[in-house]
This record gives structure tokens, C-alpha cells and sequence, in this order.
């Protein structure tokens, strides 16, 4: 890019549009998840979105957004942009020239906060709410900030051609790897596997996975960081995949149990979306399509066999963005067409090795994110306890957690009175 | 003939029904009530409003049993929904003047008595 390269008009809105359209989905992650737990855990589950919006995008402004993109090594960035220092209304050379450097800040931040609100997931309805700000505070300073480093930020993954166009590394692979270490770590909900947790208010589900494909837009389409072909590449996929993904989706539901489910709908339209996102910007539409629908096979199938494993991945997260972003990420390096996106092209265009780095990215980033989400649950665990009590699981996370209740009649509810009221009465 | 009215946590719902299962005890309603027995306050805060909530959700088993039945069914219930804190529940004991069985007529022990069981 040319030094002298000054703000465009048209990239600034668009990117200011993103930033807000990619927040909202984490809002409506926490009605996706919250309408799959009981009604004495909605406000838990949907919380533990909320609360990435604040302690993550405060750790993110603070340090993580340093930590991922300011110059560094291959494996972490520095410290130069740490308390905004540096980030300002100019355009950063290297990640967004035509844009304000604290808007492309905002940008990066509402990827770290909805990938951590992704962990959520896997566990819900059990763990303490003051452990859980701990881990998610610590979560994307030392995994999101160094595994979006080492593909976005200038690190190792990104120098090696690993083509990661919005996230299906960064972000999903990223969270779904970390949610599985985090179901092994937290364990079973009391009665896993000998009562069933039923989901509390299907709608909530169909309207989060609707909010998310509208954000979903700005998360793909943003990530050209500019208003350009590219951008409108990546949303004409972002609207193509999930239809394709959710149509296979339905039709495997209807050829296993003759019905075709509202969940099962939802997740067909996630999951395509988190195929997609790799992918979004290098290929081709109609080859976004068949990725889209090409995407549902794995998870659709993993979801099956999760569900009858030990292992309490209470939402599956795994399923659904482990293997979904796994998916995405490979199929890039099969379909990707440098015509289309001007920078590589993939095994179908005659570059087999792509696939190979794609590979190496969703191996690396898979194994890095469960290791040291394992280690860092343990050591949050060390210092205070990840589980509720039994008792309080009983009763619920939403009035054992935070004293609130998501569908309260009143009956029974007496008034307490402040002492300065009661003074004066 | 007796009614078992048994009043417990919601949460050891399906303990109990294990346990009945497993003493055969079969026929029973269960209801969702809300109820106060010696259970500490619940604290709520919503926005400047703080309440304390003194009805807890509760379950609600009745089970009309023939004589013979009471005791084994009284201790299933009583072992599955027992933690230990205030706030188990109760099990009541009630007599009854008489059962019938709305499709066949059948008066009391028979009408207690599940089809297919001598």
C-alpha cells in the first residue's frame, strides 16, 4: 500500500457498520445458547455472552489488541498499542490504510469478544459466574490474542499463505477446540447422561441463529476492511452457504427421523455460516454454495455421535465451530480461486499445497488453543472454584449466580424495604 | 387403601420416580406446586427492587396404594428425595373411603391395582 494513502469515505462506513453489525452477535449467540438450556439457567447462559461484551472488549482495548496485531515476533505481537497508545484516526499502513486505525481496533475487538462467548457453550448451567469472568477475561488475552497474531497479526501461520479470510481458524477452530477442554475440564452437569436437559425456549434459538446471519455480514463482508469486491465477494457467500448448509441440514434430519427440526434448522444456518467464514472472500460464489452445503455433513454427523459420549460439551460447540471451522478452513484451500480473490489460488485451480497449509493452520491453532485452555482452566481453577455446588445446581445457575430469575410471577415475593424507607414510614 | 401425598424438590423428581419404578409402585399424578416450609429466604435484586422470595417450586406426588404398598412406597420416596438440607419435603399418609376406576367400575384394592398385576 502506498505510504501517502489516505482515509476513503465509503471503507470508513463500512467498516463502522461492520464493527456494529458483528457486536450484535454475540447478543444474539446468548439467545442462540440460552434458548437450548432450562429456565432456571437462561439468564446464566445468555449472560455469559453479555459478559464477553464487557470483560473482553475492556481486556481487548487494554492489552489483547497489542498482543494480536501491534509488530511483534511470530508468535505474539507487542506491546506498542497496549492502553490504546498509537491506535488513532489515521490509517494503519498494514491492516486498514483507508480506515481509522481505532475503528479497524473496534473491528478486531468484536471478533476476540464473540470467540470467547463461543466457549460459553460447552459450559452451561454449572459454573460459577466469578470464575467464569476470570477465564474469559484471561481467555482472549492468551489464546485469542496470539492465535489471531499468528494468522492476521503478522505471525508465523500468516507468513506460511494460510488463507483465513474472517475467522474459520482464528475464530472457530479456536473456540470449538477450547470449549471441548473446557467441558473437560469443568465435567458432567449433575444427571448427565441419566436425565435429559431439555432446551427451555426453542424460539430464543431461532431467533439468535436469524441475528447471527444478519451480523454474520459484517463478521465476512467486514473483513475486507474496505468496501470493495472482495467485500461484496464475501457477502454474496455469507448469504449463499447458510442457505445450502441449513437445506442439507433439514434434509438429513428428514431422512433420520422423518420430521424436520426448528434446532436442527438453526443449526444448519450456523453452521453453514462458520463454513463459510474461512472461505468467504477466495471463492467463488457458486462454489460457496457447495461448501455451504457440503459443511453440514461433518458436524450434522459429530453432533449425532457427541451426543452419545461421556462428555458433556453441553451445546456443542465442538460440533458446530471445531469441526464446522475445521472444515471451512480445508474446503478454502480446495475451492479458493485467485481470479476471484487476487491472492491464491487452491487445489481445484491447480495449487494442491494450499491445502497443506490449511492443514498445518487448523492442526496448529486446534492443538495450541486445547492445550492451553486445559492449563489456564486449571490454574483459574487452583484459585477459585470453576463448579457451582450441586445444591446450586439444582436450584439454578440464574438464582444461585445472580439473584435474578428470567420468568418470575411474584407470588411469594416480599418487598424489602431500605432502612432509610422504613425510617420514614 | 391409603393416599401418599408426597411433597419434594423439584430436582429429585426423576430420583423418585426411579425408586418408585424400582419398587413397582405404578399409577401416581405428579403436579408443580409452590410452597414455604422452613427453607431459608431466597434474596432476588432487580434494578433498586429487593425481594425475598418465601415460595419455592416444589413437586407433588399422590399415589393411591393398597395397605400393603405404604411402606415400601413411603421409603422409596423418602430415600430418593433426601439431601439433607432444610427443604426435602414431606410425606403424608392419608386413609381413603373409597376408589373407582372410571373405565371399569372397580372399587377400591381392585381399582388401586394395576392392570395386569394379581
Amino acid at each position: 500500500m502506498p505510504p501517502t494513502a489516505v482515509l476513503n469515505g465509503a471503507d470508513l462506513a463500512w467498516m463502522m457498520t461492520s464493527t456494529a453489525l458483528v457486536l450484535l452477535m454475540t447478543p444474539a449467540l446468548g439467545f442462540f445458547y440460552g434458548g437450548m438450556v432450562g429456565t432456571k439457567n437462561v439468564l446464566n447462559t445468555i449472560l455469559m455472552s453479555f459478559a464477553t461484551l464487557a470483560y473482553c472488549l475492556v481486556a481487548w482495548a487494554l492489552l489483547g489488541y497489542s498482543l494480536a496485531f501491534s509488530p511483534g515476533n511470530a508468535l505474539i505481537g507487542g506491546l506498542q498499542w497496549a492502553f490504546l497508545r498509537g491506535v488513532d484516526l489515521t490509517g494503519s499502513q498494514s491492516l486498514g490504510p483507508s480506515i481509522a486505525h481505532v475503528i479497524y481496533m473496534a473491528f478486531q475487538a468484536t471478533f476476540a469478544i464473540i470467540t470467547t462467548a463461543l466457549v460459553s457453550g460447552a459450559i452451561v448451567s454449572r459454573m460459577r459466574i466469578k470464575a467464569y469472568l476470570v477465564f474469559i477475561t484471561l481467555w482472549v488475552l492468551v489464546i485469542y490474542g496470539p492465535v489471531a497474531h499468528w494468522v492476521w497479526g503478522g505471525g508465523w501461520l500468516g507468513k506460511l499463505g494460510a488463507l483465513d479470510y474472517a475467522g474459520g481458524t482464528v475464530v472457530h477452530v479456536n473456540a470449538g477446540f477450547a470449549a471441548l477442554a473446557a467441558a473437560l475440564v469443568l465435567g458432567n452437569r449433575t444427571n448427565y447422561g441419566r436425565q435429559a436437559f431439555l432446551p427451555g425456549n426453542v424460539p430464543f434459538t431461532l431467533l439468535g441463529a436469524g441475528i447471527l446471519w444478519f451480523g454474520w455480514f459484517g463478521f465476512n463482508a467486514g473483513s475486507a476492511v474496505a468496501a470493495n469486491q472482495f467485500a461484496a465477494l464475501a457477502f454474496a457467500n455469507t448469504f449463499l452457504a447458510p442457505g445450502a448448509c441449513a437445506v442439507v441440514w433439514s434434509l438429513l434430519d428428514l431422512l433420520r427421523t422423518g420430521k424436520v427440526t426448528a434446532i436442527g434448522m438453526a443449526s444448519g444456518i450456523v453452521v453453514g455460516l462458520v463454513v463459510i467464514t474461512p472461505a468467504s472472500g477466495f471463492v467463488p460464489p457458486i462454489w460457496g454454495l457447495v461448501m455451504g452445503a457440503i459443511g453440514a455433513i461433518p458436524s450434522y454427523y459429530v453432533i449425532l455421535w457427541r451426543a452419545g459420549t461421556r462428555v458433556d460439551e453441553s451445546l456443542d460447540v465442538f460440533a458446530a465451530h471445531g469441526v464446522g471451522g475445521a472444515t471451512g478452513a480445508i474446503l478454502t484451500g480446495v475451492f479458493a480461486v485467485k481470479a476471484w480473490n487476487g491472492v491464491q489460488d487452491g487445489l481445484i485451480a491447480g495449487n494442491p499445497h494450499q491445502v497443506v497449509v490449511q492443514l498445518i493452520t487448523v492442526l496448529a491453532a486446534a492443538a495450541y488453543s486445547f492445550v492451553a485452555t486445559f492449563v489456564l482452566l486449571k490454574i483459574v481453577g487452583a484459585l477459585t472454584p470453576l463448579r457451582a455446588t450441586a445444591h446450586e445446581e439444582a436450584l439454578g445457575m440464574d438464582p444461585t449466580q445472580h439473584g435474578e430469575e428470567a420468568y418470575t410471577t411474584g407470588e411469594g415475593a416480599i418487598l424489602v424495604l431500605h432502612e432509610s424507607a422504613e425510617a420514614k414510614v | 387403601m391409603k393416599l401418599i401425598v408426597a411433597i419434594v424438590r423439584p430436582d429429585r423428581v426423576n430420583d423418585v420416580l426411579e425408586a418408585l419404578y424400582r419398587e413397582k409402585v405404578q399409577g401416581l399424578s405428579l403436579s408443580r406446586v409452590q410452597g414455604h416450609g422452613g427453607e431459608l429466604d431466597r434474596v432476588e435484586t432487580y434494578r433498586g427492587t429487593t425481594v425475598k422470595v418465601e415460595l419455592t417450586e416444589k413437586a407433588r406426588f399422590e399415589i393411591g396404594v393398597s395397605d400393603h404398598f405404604v411402606d415400601r412406597t413411603v421409603k422409596a420416596i423418602m430415600k430418593a428425595a433426601r439431601t439433607g438440607e432444610v427443604g426435602d419435603g414431606k410425606v403424608f399418609v392419608l386413609p381413603v373411603e373409597k376408589v373407582f376406576r372410571i373405565r371399569t367400575g372397580e372399587q377400591d384394592a381392585a381399582a388401586v391395582t394395576p392392570v395386569g398385576v394379581e
